[in-house]
């Protein structure tokens, strides 16, 4: 080997090392700027250093997209926040320089052991790049772990039927629509399979498919005039006994009864099925009997005030009165047990005169945290 | 040179940084008066526009605009979680950067409303967009994020299903908010730089959708169902106080040291230095009978009902006149040069020159839905649909 290749080996070699200790200074760089974001905390804790590491963060450049994306986790909603909006800094003046690589994004929505809303926004920045990626990703989305993604892709199986619909393909419609209710998680395209079936005279159990608590063993009422009983443990809280006889709020004996609402969405009434009370709490127990542990997602609506315990253990808990309820409104998640589960809600009732002030309801499902129904089966006061 | 000689010309004429030509709700202090003298008065969907820019979802937030940019919101989506900020260039519309955020609280809210409700504040500098969601970002003009907060993460019972809508107040270093609902309800002063709590007054434990005012003394006007108040924006002090049973959804208005609060009828009311309750001058008059909220231009107050618009005298709250038009109305009435605008559900810009009595000089009908105020600024009359913002100006 003469003395210049040798030179040249060697230059070679210590331009390699640089690069490779540049690049890894970079990523070190990438790496401590995300964790410095991801530090803030409550009431703006952080926000200054977050909002320096931003800035240097997006000076990055695109080598930063897929660390950021990595980054943001389902449960960190304010550092996904800060971490969302880089990458779109980002991935704006990429595309604008049309630097913007699609096959790392790619890789990534193919990764599903990544968080979904990342995935969703690699997918939604593919979909920019190449208006065929919907096409070419969602057929494979159908069951796909993050609700963005797997919501389009049933919302795109929907507009096939419509097509099939339109050109008079009864068959395919009805086949089409079929092969999306195992795999369906949002309530309001349940609506619309529903919906589209019942035109073919397919009726489907709609509370079960997705996944209601219909039936339930209620009690009321108890004391909430003036506002009293949100924070009063009245003895449901304590132990369930549905043989037991307890006091009501004027003093009144009152007892367990058992409810099968046959509702579509869950909604049991509890006007009509108790009585019309005002300033009054009424409970709502339900044994549910899972296959194996899991977790789960409790998925709520009420129009009162609303607690829920999962076994035993607070989940949630949000009190106001009449301004809406709707499927899905309220979320909480817990585990249940493989075997009997209790669970067991607290559903206030204000003393509001106005005509819009007087219902008193309430529904809840029991879903993956896609929306999914999760098996499970209803086990009643008569069969316990 | 030239461009030192631009670039100085640019600084005193206000248009780089400095300018906030219509920077909240209702403009930049709340006072939905203009001193703009040319705007357009007459236009249609193929008319008078300078351009119309396609937007990515609904709002009932008007745009603000400084320092040559436009800030508007937007929220799209699975049941609007995905919450947009957008930047365009002032001139041509051509949008210049947009930012995404995803809801951290509940995005439940009555139909007519939306998670993109609450106005925006700008210094030109900044923009601060605050969402019913209770998400409050702060970016750059280059939409850089300043700061960022979660107020549900922040104070977790932080809840209005009916749809939080009142809008920031940016004032001096301070970012004020009104987050009056059902859980922790407070009324709140961030640094503007930090996004950091510099006060919090707790409040009672009711939904309300007003949005401050500043008042010519500086303070800034808060108004709920119960009470008015008026807080030094830099310490959260609270000056004066009235109570009262005023409206939780048309917002105060003022002029030349009276302040006007909507209730049933009309309460006028007048500071006085060092002292913590105004004089009450007088109560009379209707000016508002929806969403619409009352203004005050030159000695009298004029509001709009579901089918009329409506003047005041300021003097003694007697009614001068009263115009019947077509609502109804989710957003507020504007004045500038004299001329009052204000735009039904449907698009329609009713423009009225003010007077002894009034005259409709022009019915401009976009035939679009919006919920939104109408932006002035430069010459130009900002309108906000569902769908798209127009700008009505010369081209």
């Amino acid at each position: 080997m003469s003395r210049w290749v040798r030179v040249g080996v060697l230059l070679a070699l210590t331009v390699s090392l640089l690069f490779v200790a540049s690049a890894s200074r970079a990523e070190d760089s990438v790496t401590s700027l995300i964790a410095q974001i991801s530090k803030v905390g409550r009431e703006g804790v952080g926000n200054e250093q977050a909002a320096v590491a931003w800035k240097a963060l997006v000076q990055q450049g695109p080598k930063a997209l897929v660390p950021i994306l990595t980054a943001i986790r389902d449960d960190a909603p304010v550092a996904n926040n800060w971490l969302r909006p880089a990458f779109e800094a980002i991935a704006e003046k990429a595309v604008a320089e049309e630097k913007l690589a699609a096959e790392p994004l790619a890789k990534f929505v193919d990764d599903t052991m990544q968080a979904g809303s990342a995935r969703a926004l690699a997918y939604a920045w593919l979909v920019k790049l190449d208006k065929s990626t919907p096409d070419r990703l969602l057929p494979k989305m159908l069951q796909d772990p993050s609700a963005e993604l797997r919501r389009l892709a049933i919302a795109r199986v929907l507009r096939q039927a419509e097509t099939f619909v339109e050109n008079n393909d009864d068959v395919a419609a009805k086949a089409t629509l079929e092969k999306l209710l195992p795999v369906v998680g949002d309530p309001e395209q349940l609506d619309t399979i529903a919906k589209g079936l019942d035109k073919f005279g397919v009726k489907i159990d709609r509370a079960k498919v997705a996944g209601f608590v219909t039936t339930w063993h209620l009690i009321a009422p108890f004391d909430h005039r003036k506002g009293i009983g949100w924070d009063v443990a009245y003895p449901p809280e304590k132990a369930i006994d549905l043989a037991a006889t307890l006091q009501g709020k004027e003093g009144q004996p009152i007892r367990w009864i058992a409810h099968t609402t046959k509702s579509a969405t869950g909604v049991v009434d509890l006007n009509q099925t108790l009585g019309k009370f005002k300033g009054a709490i009424a409970y709502a127990v339900a044994f549910v009997e899972s296959p194996e542990e899991r977790q789960v997602e409790l998925r709520a609506g009420c129009i009162n005030g609303l607690k829920i315990w999962l076994n035993g253990k607070l989940v949630f808990a949000n009190e106001e009165y009449h301004h809406g309820m709707n499927v899905d409104q309220y979320k909480a998640r817990g585990k249940l047990n493989k075997g009997v589960n209790t669970i067991l809600l607290k559903v206030a009732q204000n003393e509001q005169t106005e005509n819009w002030a007087q219902e008193w309801q309430f529904q809840l499902r029991i879903c993956d945290f896609v929306g999914a129904a999760v098996p499970f089966s209803l086990v009643t006061k008569e069969s316990k | 040179m030239k461009t030192i000689r631009i670039v100085i010309l640019a600084l005193l004429s206000g248009s780089i940084g400095l300018a906030e030509e219509w920077g909240g709700f209702r403009g930049t202090t709340g006072s939905a008066v203009s001193n703009e003298t040319s705007l357009p008065f007459k236009w249609s969907k193929d008319e008078g526009l300078r351009y119309k820019v396609a937007l990515p979802g609904r709002g009932l937030s008007n745009p603000v605009i400084a320092g040559g940019r436009i800030y508007l919101t937007a929220c799209s989506g699975y049941r609007e979680t995905r919450l947009h900020v957008l930047c365009l260039e002032e001139q041509t519309g051509k949008q210049l950067w947009e930012r995404q955020f995803t809801a951290t609280g509940s995005t439940a809210c009555h139909p007519v409303s939306n998670m993109a409700a609450p106005t925006p504040v700008t210094d030109g500098k900044a923009v601060y967009a605050l969402f019913a969601t209770g998400d409050l970002a702060a970016l750059d003009r280059d939409g850089n994020l300043l700061w960022y907060r979660s107020l549900v993460g922040d104070y977790p019972t932080v809840s209005n299903q009916v749809g939080m809508a009142s809008s920031p107040r940016l004032v001096g270093n301070i970012v004020c908010l009104t987050m009056e609902n059902v859980g922790d309800s407070f009324l709140a002063g961030l640094d503007k730089k930090t996004g950091k709590n510099r006060w919090k007054i707790p409040r009672p434990r009711e939904i309300n959708w007003t949005t401050p005012i500043v008042l010519d003394s500086g303070l800034v006007l808060f108004q709920n169902g119960q009470e008015a108040t008026a807080v030094d924006p830099e310490t959260g002090t609270v000056r004066w106080r009235l109570k009262g049973s005023w409206s939780t959804i048309p917002s105060p208005t003022a002029g030349e040291g009276v302040v006007y609060l909507p209730g049933q009828q009309l309460k006028a009311v007048k500071p006085r230095q060092g002292s913590d309750q105004p004089d009450e001058l007088w109560e009379g008059g209707v000016v508002t009978g929806g969403y619409a909220s009352p203004v005050y231009h030159r000695g009298r107050i004029y509001g709009l009902t579901k089918n009329a618009v409506v003047c005041l005298s300021a003097s003694d709250g007697s009614e001068l006149w009263r115009e019947r038009v077509n609502g109804p109305f989710d957003g507020s009435p504007v004045i500038a040069n004299n001329k009052l605008y204000a735009v039904n559900g449907k698009g329609l810009t009713y423009v009225i020159e003010l007077g002894e009595k009034p005259t409709i000089i022009a019915r401009n009908d976009i035939a679009d839905t919006i919920q939104a105020t109408p932006a002035i600024a430069n010459g130009c009359i900002y309108l906000r649909s569902d769908k798209y913002l127009y700008c009505v100006g010369p081209k």
